[in-house]
């Protein structure tokens, strides 16, 4: 294994904890104003640890959701970490209790990184390398985060409310970069603003994942 | 209540995580599931942006965090980094707020 390598790999891995642990602290903000307690906050971010779950659930309950309907939603969207983990598992071959611990790094980011390597050596190590990383600053973005919003009397004075939807599409945009997924997300959208005055909160989305689940399925 | 839901979705999450790497290959590697999942995720988040910035609870909404996610796209079109995009919502909001 070439040190210059490893060297990129893990500037390259810093740089994506450090963007991630930024976005953290958002994270720790939204789910504190959003009434969750700040061990809940910081649990969510230990053992989910997935972006994109953690924002919903946290956006569901702090739109007045059920914390149920908010847990489906973080499911759903975590799927894909399944897929991430099958293409990662023939290059990490994880064995015991290696597994339960690789496992927790099965995310977009370290998925990227990991499978730009040519070298399997080098896409574990880049694998570890921003998983460890991104861990580390993630948790404690969250912590900061979460301790700063609990600090102020009223998060709506900083218009905490209104980021949710930012970091949400902050997370949807990577995604759509071609024309089908617009469409879908477009859809996606007005459906579940359409169907929303008549089921309880954090349905909407229930009803959007089953309507692009069936759409996925049997697309030609 | 909340707890619970806390602790079943990070279990639910972390078990994906894990299925994916201990799953036999075959079992996931269908093409239809291939497909469609990463489909769920755009259609989840956008149906989140939606729901989040156009209603309160059950009843739609039409209020400055509108504005704020006109000033969310034109960052994300303008590639500012993640927390640029909120703290430029956040910040909108927060100032309608002081002056309307």
């Amino acid at each position: 294994m070439q040190t210059e390598s490893t060297r990129g790999i893990l500037r390259d891995a810093l740089g994506i904890a450090v963007a991630s642990g930024a976005y953290a602290i958002s994270f720790g903000a939204i789910s504190v104003a959003a009434g969750l307690s700040i061990t809940q906050t910081c649990l969510l971010s230990v053992v989910m640890f997935t972006g994109g779950s953690q924002f919903a659930l946290v956006g569901v309950v702090g739109a007045g959701g059920s914390v149920w309907a908010g847990a489906v939603a973080a499911a759903l969207l975590g799927s894909r970490n399944a897929l991430y983990g099958i293409r990662l598992a023939s290059l990490l071959k994880p064995r015991g209790w290696r597994r339960l611990f690789a496992a927790q790094f099965v995310i977009d980011e370290t998925t990227a990184m990991a499978i730009a390597r040519d070298d399997p050596r080098l896409g574990r190590y880049a694998f570890y390398a921003t998983g460890f990383a991104l861990f580390v600053f993630w948790n404690a973005g969250t912590l900061i985060g979460a301790f700063a919003t609990q600090a102020i009397s009223d998060p709506k004075v900083l218009g905490l409310d209104a980021a949710p939807p930012a970091a949400f599409l902050a997370l949807l945009a990577p995604r759509l970069r071609a024309r089908e997924p617009l469409a879908i997300a477009i859809a996606a959208a007005v459906v579940a603003i359409a169907v929303l005055p008549f089921v309880p909160a954090g349905v909407p989305l229930l009803v959007v994942a089953v309507l692009v689940a069936v759409y996925g399925w049997f697309r030609r | 209540m909340t707890w619970a839901g806390v602790v079943v979705a990070s279990l639910a999450c972390y078990g994906l995580k894990l299925a994916g790497l201990s799953l036999p290959e075959r079992w996931l590697q269908n093409q239809r599931v291939q497909r469609t999942v990463p489909l769920i995720p755009i259609a989840l988040l956008a149906a989140l942006v939606g729901t989040q910035t156009f209603a309160i609870g059950q009843h739609l909404q039409l209020d400055v965090r509108a504005v704020s996610l006109v000033v969310a796209i034109a960052a994300v079109l303008l590639r500012a980094p993640f927390l640029v995009v909120v703290a430029a919502a956040a910040a909108t909001a927060a100032l309608l707020r002081l002056w309307l």
